[in-house]
């Protein structure tokens, strides 16, 4: 079709069409990725302008953030113009593979033919051996050599005294290209999925307290879970003494319709699932409000143990003795400085202590802090121990609450990625052909062959496998 | 015997291989070249020998489970780019039974080694923060720097290429080759330089963000940042025209262009795969698992996005337009360029949520 004749579909069809296209959306999508990892994107503008400021000076700075601001650099992954280059790319990719799918799907589905024996075409591989046997006897070794290449041949009928063997493997790998880039629709189309009907947001839950919404990151508004999720507690675990957090854990309940139907351990790494939603543990931080429960393990001196929760101020009794011990004071965090004075050295609750006075009849015995992650200081003078478990319903738990009907899409595509790009990599389209005819005192053997990738490996394949042919006949 | 001593045996293996096949590339003797692949294949055991200790190490005392490889921090994973690196360079070798690429793959080797040297990171055993105790830390980082040591290599046959085959100095493709080493050259030398001048090594991420080029370019004396810019110029200038030396030395490899034009294109068609698959989908999915998104459009994740776009150009060039020599060689640079850029310039320059790569 002359080029005034084509209609204005098919001009669009052609610019879509182009690989041009693909190469020049490759580099502005590439490039223009730049700018927001160096420009914070949804940070506070101050931030953003001191960056403007170290790369063109104070003068242009606010006036280049108001620009870059209104073309949406401060969110530019989400501005229409970026999106509209997304959108670009995928229509492309999606006519480009069109365009060109029909003729490798003839390369992938076209069976085997057998060659002209007098006038074989050129191939890149070629190679020629005459075996001590008459082609009928040779044939059942020719094609079992096949078969331990991995081919399964095909036979011609005898002609002329001579017959060819003919066989292909491979020739789904030729729509590996076009299975990586159907994985790339796949994974955009989940996206889509997650963005507009998916939900992501925040739920700050106290120990003890549960839920029934959760609130958005967008505008912070609560959404209706339809069930509640409760935290039962919240700890982290540190290595050793020091104070490098080892896990963050939280104890989750979800109650439906107001029966418990879920119960779980969540960390990092290991959210928990229910109704759609996902909850990641994402952050921790301690109520203002204080006003926890202290729990104790008590041993009395004749090894009897009760467990105890208290709150400030109260006091309970050593089982076996008449010791009372009142809790008189808590730190988050005590550390003691060089002077021999305590104090509290953050705010988290790193290292938990309690001070407990004891008494005997009203007159004081021993006081002094109870450090959660310190044994030694649990054991008293007395022989007696006290245990000190957790101070309860002072810290919440930071979820992560998401709901993304996409990702299973996403998923979806990542394997069919995978599979594609091991085609379209690892694996090639081979044919080959043995053309068997009559000569002196035996056979000839001629061998044609072909690789659409890595054809030096399959050229070895072939070489080993004539060697051991001529070893056995 | 612990994992540093084995290490260290290994850096002083590796510098000295580097530099016997510098020697054996200018004087072309047999007995040198058997001593550097000798040397080579030495250290190369000292450091799997050593990076299995680490790992028991790390394990044994209590900070990591036997799911967690020494692949955690900037350190350890530089050590284990360098030990990818070495085992492609040396299945290359035997492959193609040639030497001379050593003498290009090795200081890439060194230089990673200096960088560390350089910049003083740590190199303690650390434990794991709770957001790295997945099992997809193993098949992520070890996908990722493997797929980091191929583009590697394609690099280093690609520049090799381009030196082989310009001719003219006024030649786009010799301009971008000569500067593209000379840029090199002197953030060398200027972190060198500043190295020299603070000697305390940067002990966080922060910190190396102030001290950066403090030597040099952002020194508080203008006269001094003057100068530097000034011999920055001098240095790429000389590289410039003093190319055809290098090139000499290059020809006199026993390497035809366009075997270093296949290797440039095999090293990227392997890589890309593993890359895509072990960098981008493992590290969506963990993502996925720890914080509940799959993108995030990170600083890093974005970088590697850019890298995965300038192979997948690569690519397209190559197979649909029939880009080859030194166009293609020109792209595996750049290519190269933004993985440098995802694995230190993202932890060093940009910040987000692959701290744990940096420096403290």
């Amino acid at each position: 079709m002359a080029e005034r004749d084509k209609t204005f579909v098919d001009r669009i069809w052609d610019f879509f069409a182009s690989v041009k296209l693909a190469v020049v959306l490759f580099s502005l999508i590439a490039l223009t990725s730049i700018v927001g990892t160096v420009i914070e994107q949804n940070a506070p503008p101050e931030k953003n302008i001191i960056v403007l400021k170290r790369l063109l000076g104070e003068r242009l700075a606010p006036e280049a953030y108001r620009v870059l601001d209104s073309l949406g650099f401060m969110d530019m992954y989400h501005s229409w113009w970026f999106v509209t280059l997304l959108v670009l790319f995928a229509m492309n990719l999606i006519v480009c593979s069109l365009e060109r799918l029909p003729r490798i799907w003839r390369l992938a589905t076209e069976p085997i033919k057998p060659l002209n024996p007098d006038k074989p075409p050129s191939f890149p591989i070629r190679k020629e051996i005459t075996l001590k046997a008459d082609p009928e006897t040779l044939r059942k070794a020719l094609i079992s050599a096949l078969k331990k290449t991995g081919f399964r041949p095909m036979n011609s009928p005898m002609q002329k005294g001579g017959f060819q063997l003919y066989a292909q493997k491979g020739n789904w790998s030729r729509l590996g290209v076009y299975i990586t880039h159907l994985s790339i629709i796949i994974i955009m189309v989940g996206a889509v999925i997650g963005i507009f009907f998916g939900f992501n947001g925040f739920l700050n839950l106290p120990e003890g307290r549960s839920s029934d919404v959760a609130y958005s990151r967008k505008d912070s508004r609560p959404h209706q879970l339809g069930f509640t999720i409760r935290c039962d507690d919240f700890d982290v675990e540190f290595y050793g003494m020091s104070d490098m957090p080892k896990d963050y854990r939280s104890w989750l309940t979800v109650f439906k319709d107001g029966k418990e139907v879920m119960r779980k351990m969540i960390e990092v790494n290991e959210p928990l699932r229910y109704g759609g939603y996902t909850f990641y543990q994402a952050s921790y931080g301690m109520l203002s409000t204080g006003g926890g429960y202290f729990i104790f393990r008590v041993r009395g001196p004749d090894g009897k143990t009760e467990t105890v929760t208290k709150i400030m101020g109260e006091s309970f009794v050593i089982p076996g003795t008449k010791i009372k011990g009142t809790i008189k004071k808590f730190s988050p965090a005590l550390a003691v400085s060089q002077d021999g004075r305590t104090y509290t050295y953050t705010e988290m609750m790193n290292n938990p202590a309690v001070y407990i006075e004891f008494t005997e009849k009203g007159k004081p015995k021993y006081s002094g802090w109870i450090l959660k992650r310190y044994p030694k200081t649990w054991r008293l003078p007395d022989g007696s121990m006290v245990q000190f478990i957790d101070y309860w319903g002072v810290q919440y738990t930071g979820l992560q609450v998401r709901k993304d009907p996409g990702v299973w899409i996403v998923y979806l595509g990542c394997i069919v990625m995978g599979i594609g790009l091991y085609m379209a990599f690892f694996m090639s389209h081979r044919k080959i052909w043995l053309i068997v005819s009559e000569a002196k005192d035996g056979s000839l053997v001629r061998v044609f062959a072909t690789a659409n990738k890595n054809r030096p490996a399959f050229e070895r394949k072939i070489e080993t496998m004539v060697s051991n042919l001529t070893e056995e006949v | 015997m612990d994992s540093s001593t084995l290490f260290g045996i290994a850096t002083i293996g590796y510098i000295l291989a580097m530099v016997s096949y510098i020697v054996y590339l200018a004087f072309r003797n047999r007995t040198v070249g058997i001593i550097a692949t000798t040397v080579t294949v030495v250290s190369f055991i000292a450091h799997t020998g050593a990076f299995f200790m680490r790992w028991y190490e790390g394990y044994v005392m209590g900070l990591r489970s036997l799911w967690h490889p020494p692949i955690s921090n900037l350190y350890e994973s530089i050590i284990f780019f360098i030990w990818c690196l070495i085992l492609g360079y040396l299945i290359i070798e035997i492959k193609y039974k040639n030497r001379s690429f050593g003498a290009f793959v090795t200081p890439i080797a060194g230089l990673a080694l200096a960088f560390i040297e350089m910049t003083g990171m740590s190199k303690e055993i650390e434990p794991l923060v709770p957001a790295l105790q997945s099992n997809w830390l193993l098949a992520h980082v070890t996908m990722s720097f493997i797929s980091y040591s191929l583009f590697g290599l394609s690099f280093a046959t690609a520049i090799m290429y381009l030196i082989e085959k310009t001719e003219k100095k006024t030649e786009p493709a010799y301009i971008f080759w000569s500067v593209s080493l000379g840029v090199l050259i002197v953030l060398l030398i200027a972190m060198s330089l500043d190295y020299l001048e603070f000697h305390v090594a940067a002990t966080s991420s922060e910190n190396i963000k102030n001290y950066l080029f403090r030597a040099t370019f952002k020194s508080p004396n203008p006269t001094v940042a003057l100068l530097s810019w000034i011999a920055s110029f001098a240095i790429i200038a000389t590289v410039w025209a003093t190319g055809g030396y290098l090139k000499k030395i290059v020809s006199a490899f026993n390497v035809t262009p366009e075997l270093l034009d296949e290797l440039t294109y095999k090293t990227v068609a392997i890589g890309f795969p593993i890359f895509t698959l072990g960098g981008l989908i493992f590290g969506a999915i963990w993502a996925d698992q720890a914080w509940g998104v799959y993108w995030s459009w990170d600083p890093k994740e974005t970088w590697s996005l850019i890298t995965w776009f300038v192979y997948a150009f690569f690519l397209h060039a190559r197979l649909m337009r029939g880009w080859r020599g030194k166009r293609a060689a020109i792209v595996s640079v750049i290519g190269f360029v933004a993985v440098v850029f995802t694995y230190l310039g993202v932890n060093l320059l940009l910040s987000g949520l692959h701290s744990y790569g940096s420096l403290s």
